[in-house]
């Protein structure tokens, strides 16, 4: 059998498993003729297997998708992409602010801010986890929807903030209210009960959305983001190491064991932070394509586009959600910023597109492709919203769950054409991809982009320009040269249908802490994943890491990019990674955890503190 | 349709998963709607609970859906009588947590394991095994035809994606999963977390009574 490919072996699999189906059928009393009739058996006797009813079949062997056809059909390329609303600050918030939780007022915080004195906030933001009603397809293809969002909406408002220390103008401290106003009735899926990440902000824990600081209906919870850089009260007193520079973040639900059912049902939105270097302004600093007010499309170049893959009922037509798949949820429509397979209008000029994949559970290789087939490269600027030294051209992105890709696209001289941004990465199920590209025009065709909008200035960097010889344009990597105060691996496993980490079972609220890191100090991690079957999209709160070696070898700077500073480490097939952190600054409890949010929510976590101690556990 | 109907059309599905996209496409005829109306509760019924004959291990015979989830509050786990290794502590640990809800079980929450072997799984040989861990009422072993214990363990999701895992029965053991059916509230767990930790879990879908455990929790720092 080894000639034969890991593909034709799964074709096999499938055939062998149409024949047990159609054997089962059989048992059960329909005969052949009944199954030609139903046109769920071809002439040649064979059951037509889950992937001749859809070319996105679902799992195969998950829970409901084995008796339910796919979703509505809907009509690609009809919708407009919305541009994202951005999130304008309140005067103030009642009651006021407090640094100790306010639980006379409902506040469901249970921690004091620890840094609230050191970075009072400047700026506040309010908002309200609801019900909302959105339409997700062409008026009439699907229902309207009804979704949890912030504001009611979904994705959620961008929140566009500055970074402010002590070593620039202003102070960038804000500080977001957010209240439960979610519904006891869910429609199927969906907690009440939620907890918000800002990912990857380097953010006081209290703030930092920790998957057991969840807040019910009818009670607040303020999260104080200071926006500072690592390094603050530690490596560089007063400014932080700009090094560590955030720009492309999100938020969205952590709530511990519904996680996967709370952020597919809506709870995601997005947050990007500017600085004197990128400045939002294609004239200044980096002169990185211009944000503008984010909806003008003749000022605002800099676009975030959320990508999600959704399920909906064939019956209702409503957004469906596997209750009891626990390998991860695969959805046979793909949305952009909350619509399936939309347009986007652009000019012939550059854009920053900034990449979010909220999953659930699906991994994307991106290309650009153009007319007749051909793929557009494009430049990759970022990791995880961390800029690379340089822009690097590449001919595609892969991001898992939770990754972001900032990549700047040029349609300079491009007027009249069409090009389509395509997934071309196969994914069968659940538990990852199985490694296969499809060729260019194979793959799922996500958003359209016509450049037909009106001929306007082009201030920024054309990233040809940048010499070969210049290493660094944006900022250098941090340097990785200190010596760690300890190394942990982190072995991720199954046994007995549950997910262990070096072969223990994973995190619980009331657990002591798996690991305690102490403040202030660098530790490598070694992540190792044993299984030819699972790949995982790994998360670390707080704190960017960088990746020192990939199975021995050094991580890659082209092609598809793994060096840099990220806070997802894609785990893929028996692989084992060794990653530097340096955690700093502040304390509190943090979790690392699988973010395909199925497996995450199926206890794929273990849950760890910083504090002033630390321990030595480094098989935690 | 008629309420018999819907029951012969769930009996057929819960012998032939497969027949659903017919039998979508005779049920839109004539509506002149392209989607219909139809409350969630009523299609994670059709989705997940195919109403199956299935004999308790005090030997009644009841049906899955009418008999066992409706309007309740639900505890699922595989098990099979002979099992050892992982069965066990994951059998104490259900022990425990039935002992923890106490007199709500069998009231409004129910614990309910399917067997994995129902050839062997008789109803002696269930009944047998539900003494020997001095279960109390509101938790039932249960067995039934083959093909149908099957379909169940498949629609609960107690599957590996990977053929050869899912052939090993003990990996269906390990995990657990629950629910408040009128509320359409869903979880799973690891059954080998600990008793306290598990209650805590369905705490989270226990509504109405049980609201406080949807707040704020804190840490242990
Ligand atoms: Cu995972």
């Amino acid at each position: 059998m080894a000639y034969i490919s890991k593909r034709n072996l799964r074709k096999e699999k499938e055939k062998q498993t149409a024949a047990d189906n159609r054997r089962e059928l059989i048992a059960a009393g329909f005969k052949r003729r009944d199954l030609l009739k139903m046109g769920l058996l071809t002439s040649a006797g064979m059951l037509i297997p889950k992937k001749g009813l859809s070319a996105h079949p679902l799992n195969t062997r998950g829970s409901f998708d084995e008796d339910e056809p796919s979703s509505p059909q809907t009509t690609p390329f009809q919708e407009l992409m919305p541009r994202l609303p951005v999130l304008a600050p309140v005067a103030s918030l009642t009651p006021a602010p407090t640094i100790a939780p306010n639980t006379a007022a409902g506040e469901a915080r249970t921690e004091p801010h620890q840094a609230f004195a050191q970075f009072p906030p400047q700026r506040f933001y309010e908002m309200s986890e609801q019900a909302g009603t959105v339409l997700m397809a062409p008026p009439g293809e699907l229902p309207p929807q009804t979704i949890w969002g912030f504001n009611g909406t979904t994705p959620g408002p961008l929140i566009v903030e500055r970074y402010g220390n002590l070593g620039s103008p202003g102070n960038g401290s804000v500080l977001l209210r957010l209240r439960n106003n979610l519904p006891t009735q869910n429609g199927g899926f969906g907690l009440p009960s939620v907890t918000n990440h800002l990912h990857n902000g380097h953010t006081p824990l209290e703030s930092d959305g920790f998957p057991c600081f969840f807040m019910g209906q009818g009670q607040f919870y303020d999260h104080h983001y200071p926006n500072v850089y690592a390094g603050i009260n530690s490596t560089h007193p007063g400014t932080g190491d700009i090094r560590e520079a955030m720009h492309t973040l999100w938020y969205h639900d952590h709530r511990i064991d519904h996680t996967a059912e709370n952020t597919y049902k809506g709870l995601a939105g997005e947050y990007i932070l500017f600085n004197e270097f990128d400045t939002g302004n294609e004239n200044t600093g980096f002169r990185l394509p211009s944000f503008g007010d984010g909806q003008n499309p003749l000022t605002s170049f800099d676009i975030y586009m959320v990508f999600n893959d959704k399920v909906f009922d064939s019956q209702t037509g409503l957004l469906k959600f596997d209750l009891f798949n626990t390998d991860g949820i695969l959805g046979d429509k793909f949305l952009v910023n909350g619509k399936i397979q939309p347009v986007f209008h652009v000019s012939p000029r550059r854009y920053r597109f900034r990449w979010l994949n909220t999953g659930p559970s699906r991994f994307y290789q991106m290309f650009i492709l153009g007319p007749n087939n051909t793929t557009k490269s494009f430049w990759q600027i970022s990791t995880d919203g961390n800029l690379l030294e340089k822009p690097v051209q590449v001919n595609s992105a892969r991001f898992s769950v939770a990754e972001r890709v900032d990549v700047i696209v040029d349609f300079t001289g491009q007027a009249g054409k069409t090009f389509y941004i395509e997934n071309r990465l196969n994914q069968d199920d659940g538990r990852g991809p199985d490694g296969e590209v499809v060729g260019a025009g194979q793959g799922d065709k996500i958003l359209k982009i016509i450049v037909d909008g009106p001929v306007v200035p082009d201030n920024s960097i054309d990233p040809a320009t940048i010499p070969a010889t210049q290493a660094v344009y944006f900022y250098p990597f941090p340097d990785t040269n200190d010596a760690a105060r300890i190394t942990r691996t982190f072995r991720f496993e199954r046994g007995n249908g549950q997910w262990q980490v070096n072969g223990r079972l994973v995190g619980d609220c009331d657990d002591a802490p798996r690991f305690r890191i102490k403040r202030n100090s660098v530790e490598k991690w070694v992540f190792q994943n044993n299984s030819g079957g699972w790949q995982h999209p790994i998360h670390m709160h707080f704190e960017e890491f960088q990746t020192l070696s990939i199975n021995g070898q050094a991580p890659r700077s082209t092609g598809l990019i793994t060096r840099g500073r990220k806070d997802v480490f894609r785990l893929e097939h028996n692989m084992e990674a060794t990653v530097y952190f340096r955690f700093r600054d502040f304390v509190g409890r943090i979790p690392l955890h699988c973010h395909n949010v199925v497996h995450e929510d199926h206890a794929m976590m273990v849950l760890g503190q910083i504090d002033d101690q630390g321990d030595n556990r480094t098989q935690p | 349709m008629t309420d018999s109907k819907r029951r012969n059309l769930v009996a057929a599905l819960g012998a032939a998963p497969f027949v659903l996209p017919m039998l979508t496409a005779a049920q839109s005829v004539g509506t002149g709607s392209k989607f219909k109306v139809i409350p969630s509760r009523e299609r994670i019924r059709d989705r997940y609970f195919p109403n199956l004959s299935l004999t308790t291990h005090e030997g009644r015979t009841v049906r899955f859906y009418d008999d066992l989830v409706k309007d309740k509050i639900v505890v699922f786990n595989m098990f099979y009588a002979k099992c050892e290794g992982i069965c066990s502590p994951v059998t104490r640990n259900l022990v425990r947590v039935q002992k923890l809800l106490g007199d709500r079980m069998g009231k409004d929450i129910f614990i309910y394991s399917f067997s994995l072997k129902p050839k062997d799984d008789t109803v002696p040989a269930m009944k047998h095994y539900a003494q020997m861990h001095k279960v109390k009422p509101g938790w039932l072993f249960l067995t039934g035809e083959p093909d149908d214990m099957e379909l169940l363990r498949r629609k609960l999701g107690f599957v590996d994606p990977d053929p050869e895992v899912d052939k090993d029965l003990s990996n269906h053991i390990g995990v657990i999963k629950f629910g408040n059916e009128p509320l359409e509230r869903w979880g799973g767990c690891p059954g080998m977390k600990s008793p306290d930790s598990i209650v805590e879990a369905i705490s989270w879908i226990d509504w109405p009574k049980n609201q406080t455990s949807l707040k704020a929790k804190g840490g242990t720092r």
